[in-house]
């Protein structure tokens, strides 16, 4: 492909540059790629929470890697959004030992709550549901994680409160 | 060594070898879809399981390598039972669709469940399906059949050295593709078709035409590029269905570039010749072969009973066989005329009599891979002689290096060492500084008085010596390569004395990357002005392509050309041509040019079509048989010449087969070997003169290169093909000019004018535009080289 074709349209903020710089510091100098997670993590937040492919293919041009290099990593872990995805990101664990300690129903109770099934967002933007593998944290089965927070030993009860905090954060 | 034991026999390997390997060198089947010989090691499909003793489970053997004692059991119950298991859960998702699968017939996933897998299936949920995408018109896809087994990605990150394909989604979502729609544009894309062990990936352009159990396979050789590589065409009663590669290590392994692949659909192209034509009274008529022959003969002997033998001038396309070529250059002689030439795109002949017997690489094609260090001289090699850039690929990823002196920046894909990009004037003194910034460092006496004392009045400056340094160890295998564009460059001649000079300075290896299937063959059957066959000395040095155009002669015979397209000058070609008393072309195809200038089409067979020899870069001769008949009325072209040979009464044209042309010539050859410790002519001083205005250069692209190309739709389409369109200049050059890149503008050149898009391209040198050759839209410019001026049209 010609030169001027690769370039891709969007490039990445100032600000978002600098932080990917920081992780491609902490890898040998012709390992620049292994900062892919991390900049797609910090390039997903910086955009409201979801990544487009014009953005994917900013961090590829920036990593010097190929794109689909970039979206096999985007598109293999679920903390990747490739849509719009709301305020809060509630992700419900349903793998088996959250299944075996009542994940369904943890899953029921956001369903009917938020009236939106899993991989849907509510129609005013303020909440994704989403079903996840497992959070590495069956200890506390059932477990949700919403942004960065982990919430376990879930009941319906404790899920109205939790729901109940973040409409008026 | 180590010995093993597979089901009870005992074997010999190396240690370390992967269990699979082992079996495939003593025939053992062992089943598997991810593991390919040429691919590294996925060890995904688990369908290779096999017993070994002493391990609990069973082991890969695509995996596993071998270690002393090891005994190992492909045929008992644990082997079977884990490899039917495989089988069940590969065919979960497969869909049943085999009766409307290209695959069907000659799928691995097919024979494996019938030799490893259940009767019945017990799998009774919904089966996943999976959304294709476009990737181009050379691929079909299918994806809801494939099996993951990832040999198209690796084969893409590691063959063709260009990540486009990947797997996307994981589990139960995994996806192989390219996530976007994009076409792939690898040069060698063709080659995931054959890899894919199901319909995922199957031929777009033979899609649905037959099936694998009605073809019959004949061996071919193919006629692009100078490797020759080997090729199976698949028929189906009398019609070529589609080609595939012949593995053969030494020349193309089992690889087929796309060009050889899909080339074949021009044999059916709808401008295809397949009855004779003569233009009587003015008027062009269809014919049979008697009256076309004889009219044929009728007109060139009138042009030599008015004027002379050596008003006819013979020109032939380097694709055409060594028996063909052969046998035009004797009958051109025979007539009486030594202007007889193949080298269309040259135009700097100047040091003719001091060229090694035919263009050679200067080792076997896979030695190249051993060459520490390579310096490429004006190519574009990777569009070149892609399976031959395969091997700098390999070369580079053991370490070695490859280095590069080229006109345009040229993508590779594998690292380049050092590179140096001039515009084609300075290339001449690029090299010459390169030679003099070596020579520092080596005893003054490597080099002749002349020389030494040209090359101290040539500067040098870090760049030129940073190329030097990497042409400086001692201990290592230099090769030189010299590509397209250093043949076809105005200074031919010097840009070769000064790789001679490098080559005196480093002890490295000269090579030709020859531009046609054929070059090496034309040259040895003697279709050339200044030798005859086998490279004997002409009796009289006849007129070169060039000068047969420039100078505009009474009669021409031309085979399988279009002038206007694949000469170096079109606009003079055809001009000249229209101006000839009489024009004999033995062509393939009949187009509106042609009718333009010839008195007589003689359709020709094709390469598919007749029997005949090509001459690789290596010089080896490969012999093919036609393996489908020619089309029409065509005739196999050696046939046509040798009737041709016995209407003008020529001694020694009554050859029964094409065997008996090819024998009589390599009798002629005898074990004249190829030397490519070449000799040169130094000037006493290099001009330096600066171009002003804008510098042309010019490329044949990949897609363009010879009639039958030009003529595969399928590759027209591709984003190489794409590419090579429009006049391409960089950023510089362009604001220079007040260009943007999305405008038409009109370029001229001298007299003649061409409207083309312009295509902003950072690979260009500043004040340079890249212009590509052998298509109608920059036909009309003339020579590939000099000055030209461009202007923005308003739209
Ligand atoms: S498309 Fe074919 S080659 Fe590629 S992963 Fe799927 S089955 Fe394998
Ligand atoms: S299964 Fe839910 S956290 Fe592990
Ligand atoms: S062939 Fe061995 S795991 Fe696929």
């Amino acid at each position: 492909m010609l030169a001027q074709q690769k370039r891709p349209a969007t490039s990445l903020a100032t600000e978002d540059c600098a932080e990917i710089d920081r992780w491609i510091a902490r890898y040998p100098a012709d390992q620049k790629q292994s900062a892919v997670m991390a900049a797609l993590r910090i390039v997903q937040d910086s955009n409201g929470g979801w990544l487009t492919t014009e953005l994917m293919d900013a961090i590829a041009d920036y990593l010097e890697i190929p794109p689909v290099a970039v979206y096999e990593v985007a598109t293999f872990y679920s903390m990747y959004e490739h849509k719009p995805v709301g305020k809060h990101k509630v992700c419900v664990c349903t793998n088996i030992s959250c299944q075996l300690r009542g994940s369904d129903e943890i899953v029921d109770h956001f369903k009917q709550k938020l009236g939106v099934g899993l991989g849907e967002t509510t129609p005013d933007n303020q909440f994704t549901l989403k079903e996840v593998e497992c959070l590495g944290a069956c200890a506390g089965a059932p477990v949700i994680q919403i942004g960065r927070q982990y919430h376990e030993h879930l009941t319906p009860e404790k899920i109205d409160e939790i729901l109940a905090t973040l409409a008026t954060s | 060594m180590v010995t093993i034991e597979i089901d009870g026999k005992p074997y010999q390997a190396e240690p370390n070898t992967m269990l699979i390997d082992v079996a495939d060198a003593n025939g053992i089947d062992i089943p598997r879809f991810c593991y390919h010989k040429k691919l590294s090691v996925a060890a995904s499909c688990r369908m290779c399981l096999v017993e070994v003793e002493k391990a609990p489970k069973p082991l890969p053997a695509c995996a596993t390598p071998v270690s002393e004692g090891m005994k190992v059991f492909t045929r008992s119950t644990k082997a079977l039972t884990a490899q039917k298991a495989v089988m069940e859960f590969l065919l979960i998702n497969h869909p049943l669709d085999c009766p409307i699968c290209d695959q069907g017939g000659e799928c691995e996933l097919q024979d494996v469940a019938v030799g490893y897998g259940k009767d019945l299936s017990r799998y009774h949920d919904a089966k996943r399906v999976v959304f294709d995408k476009n990737i181009g018109p050379l691929i079909a896809t299918e994806m809801t059949r494939c099996i993951h087994c990832t040999r198209c990605v690796r084969f893409a990150a590691e063959i063709a050295g260009v990540q486009e394909l990947g797997a996307t989604g994981r589990g139960e979502h995994m996806l192989i593709g390219t996530y976007v729609e994009k076409n792939v544009a690898s040069e060698l894309s063709g080659n995931i078709i054959d890899l894919c062990p199901v319909g995922a990936l199957t031929a777009k352009p033979s899609r649905f035409s037959a099936r694998a159990w009605e073809l019959q396979q004949h061996d071919g050789i193919a006629p692009h590029d100078a490797l020759g590589s080997n090729l199976h065409f698949h028929i189906r009663r009398n019609q070529l269905i589609r080609v595939v590669p012949k593995e053969n290590e030494a020349i193309n392994e089992v690889w087929l570039s796309d060009r050889d692949r899909f080339s074949y659909q021009a044999i059916t192209a709808k401008d295809r010749l397949t009855q004779p034509m003569i233009k009587k009274d003015g008027n062009w008529q269809t014919t049979d072969w008697e009256t076309a022959l004889a009219f044929a003969t009728d007109g060139l002997k009138a042009v030599i009973a008015k004027q002379q033998a050596q008003a006819i001038g013979t020109l032939a396309s380097p694709t055409a066989t060594v028996e063909e070529l052969y046998l035009l250059q004797k009958l051109t002689r025979g007539i009486g005329s030594p202007n007889i030439d193949h080298r269309l795109r040259q135009i700097d002949f100047s040091d003719q009599d001091n060229a090694p017997l035919y263009p050679a690489l200067g080792c076997a094609i896979a030695d190249v891979e051993n060459s520490d260090v390579t310096l490429i001289i004006g190519s574009h090699l990777r569009k070149e002689q892609p399976l031959l850039n395969h091997r700098l690929r390999k070369a580079t990823l053991q370490g070695n290096k490859v280095v590069l002196v080229n006109p345009v920046d040229y993508e590779f894909n594998y690292p380049i060492a050092a590179k140096m990009i001039v515009p084609p004037s300075d290339l001449v003194n690029a090299l010459a500084s390169i030679a003099h910034a070596l020579s520092k460092n080596r005893p003054k006496k490597i080099l002749s008085k002349e020389t030494n004392a040209l090359l101290a009045k040539i500067n040098f400056n870090d760049a030129h010596k940073a190329i030097a340094d990497q042409l400086a160890a001692h201990d290592q295998r230099f090769t030189i390569l010299l590509g397209n564009l250093a043949t076809s460059h105005p200074q031919f001649a010097l840009i070769r004395a000064f790789a001679g000079i490098i080559a005196q300075l480093t002890g490295a290896q000269i090579g030709y990357l020859p531009e046609a299937a054929n070059s090496a063959g034309a040259w040895l059957a003697g279709m050339l002005p200044h030798r005859q066959a086998a490279g004997e000395k002409a009796n009289t040095v006849g007129y070169d392509a060039e000068a047969m155009l420039a100078q505009g002669l009474a009669g021409y015979i031309l085979l399988g050309l279009e002038p206007e397209l694949d000469c170096y000058d079109g606009v003079i070609a055809l001009q000249t041509l229209q101006q000839a008393e009489f024009v004999v072309a033995i062509t393939a195809y009949h187009t509106p040019t042609m009718e333009s200038y010839a008195n007589v089409l003689l359709p020709m067979a094709t390469f598919a079509e007749t029997s005949g020899t090509y001459i690789n870069c290596e010089g080896k001769w490969q012999s093919f048989s036609g393996a489908i008949s020619p089309m029409g009325e065509a005739r196999p072209a050696w046939k046509i010449l040798r009737v041709l040979g016995n209407l003008f009464d020529i001694k020694g044209f009554n050859y029964v087969s094409s065997e008996e042309v090819r024998n009589e010539l390599r009798t002629l050859v005898g074990d004249k070997t190829v030397n490519n410790h070449l000799q040169w002519q130094l000037p006493e001083h290099l001009s330096n003169e600066q171009i002003k205005g804008l510098q042309r250069i010019t490329e044949m692209s990949i897609y363009t290169t010879d009639s039958l190309v030009r003529r595969a739709p399928a590759l027209q389409n591709t984003v190489d093909a794409q590419i090579a369109t429009g006049a391409h200049l960089n950023i510089h050059t362009a604001n220079a000019l007040k260009l943007n890149g999305h405008q038409q503008v009109e370029v001229m050149q001298g007299d003649n004018r061409a409207t083309l898009a312009v295509v902003l391209d950072e690979r260009v040198p500043d004040n340079c535009v890249l212009l590509y050759a052998g298509q109608t839209a920059t036909m009309t410019l003339g020579a590939w080289d000099g000055t030209i001026s461009v202007t923005g049209v308003s739209a």
